[in-house]
């Protein structure tokens, strides 16, 4: 048979919200799931008593890397969350036409940055009053 | 399986050839073309050619003529209808799977225009892809009334209008493959997932009211691969240039499987 090149795909295909947020949830999804090592790390000390616990928090409020990784799980919790109702509204055929798609995805997005915001906010420079 | 980059002998070498403006052209544009000759043994390469929009139709159709006629004679493409009934012109233009006859230069902005073939692909020459396998896809959901019934004798089978309602916007689709090139889960899969077109044409026979065979098209959909490589990414219905929305037909077959398991 006679030479056939692949054409081009994801180097030429415009990067529209359609692919960046389903590549984002998977991202987001794997991303959580790593946590889930630290939540039960956490967990783990909290069960062995005070002395354990404690011992944990200091690590845990001592690192600058770690309390950025804590930052960018939880935007990656909100973002996960709200793009996974979108995913459950589909599911139940709700929101499937164009304009609802593209107004959902807007929605997840700004929804991220207020909540994120919101939520980053309180949990860094809220509890010290 | 996922590969990001094109093999080597895909990639696109930096020598396209530049056929500049022409003398005393009033509205110049460029377009810029995915060019591939099975001949030369060279690799694919981007052309550009930059024509007068002043004495040229308005559509990405109407340029390729042109330039076809008038500046390039070996640039080859499929077109045929030229309003977008056939299907022949799905090309990607400026990083969309659309129908190059239904999409006008001027919304594309000031940019240059470039112009792909279907993504994905093998491609025969130039902006014409193999379809063999996309074609072979659509055989496959056995895209025909299947009846036990004897049909009857003295008249066509009939259905209501809120039946044939159900499956009037999944029959309009022109087996562009606009939508199947377009979806990432295509491909990284096409060998095992069917792609957004043939579903499409599967689900317009499940719901059809005069077909007997639901059931057993839905067994024959109820795999790993074939249905479920389908993660609603929305790429497919974004592309469509029927407006068609192959997307909410699969998660519907989807859920018809869920369904019948209780």
């Amino acid at each position: 048979m006679t030479r056939r090149p692949l054409s081009p795909h994801l180097s030429i295909y415009r990067f529209m919200y359609t692919m960046s947020l389903s590549i984002l949830h998977r991202i987001t999804g794997l991303a959580l799931s790593c946590g889930l090592i630290l939540l039960v790390a956490w967990l783990v000390a909290a069960s062995r008593g005070a002395e354990s616990y404690e011992h944990f928090r200091q690590w845990a409020q001592g690192s600058l890397q770690l309390q950025l990784l804590l930052a960018l799980w939880l935007l990656a919790l909100l973002f996960h969350l709200a793009n996974g109702i979108r995913h459950l509204l589909w599911d139940a055929d709700i929101g499937f036409e164009r304009p609802q798609a593209r107004r959902s995805a807007k929605l997840v997005v700004a929804f991220v940055a207020v909540a994120g915001t919101a939520l980053l906010w309180f949990v860094f420079f809220g509890g010290r009053s | 399986m996922v590969e990001l980059t094109l093999p080597k002998e895909s990639r696109i070498n930096s020598q396209g050839r530049v056929f500049p403006a022409p003398e005393g052209a009033k509205k110049p544009r460029t377009f810029r073309i995915y060019r591939f000759d099975p001949d030369s043994g060279e690799n694919p390469r981007v052309d550009s050619y930059t024509i007068d929009m002043a004495a040229c139709g308005p559509m990405v159709l109407d340029a390729l003529i042109k330039i076809k006629n008038e500046v390039d004679p070996t640039l080859s493409f499929r077109r045929s209808c030229r309003e977008g009934i056939c299907g022949s012109c799905a090309m990607n233009i400026d990083g969309v799977n659309t129908l190059a006859c239904t999409r006008a230069c001027e919304d594309i902005g000031k940019a240059d225009v470039k112009i792909y073939p279907l993504p994905h692909m093998p491609v025969v020459k130039d902006l014409i892809p193999d379809l063999t396998q996309f074609y072979a896809q659509y055989a496959a959901v056995k895209p025909w009334l299947i009846s036990r019934t004897p049909a009857p004798p003295d008249r066509e089978r009939l259905q209501s209008k809120e039946d044939q309602e159900k499956i009037d916007r999944p029959s309009a689709c022109i087996l562009c493959a606009c939508c199947s090139t377009s979806c990432p889960s295509y491909w990284w899969n096409s060998d095992r997932y069917l792609g957004p077109a043939a579903l499409l044409a599967a689900y317009r026979w499940i719901i059809d009211s005069r077909d007997e065979a639901t059931g057993e098209r839905l067994d024959e959909l109820e795999d790993p691969f074939k249905l479920y490589r389908c993660h609603t990414i929305m790429n497919c219905t974004e592309a469509c240039p029927k407006d068609l929305n192959p997307a909410r037909a699969i998660a519907s077959i989807k859920r018809m499987i869920a369904e019948r398991q209780h």
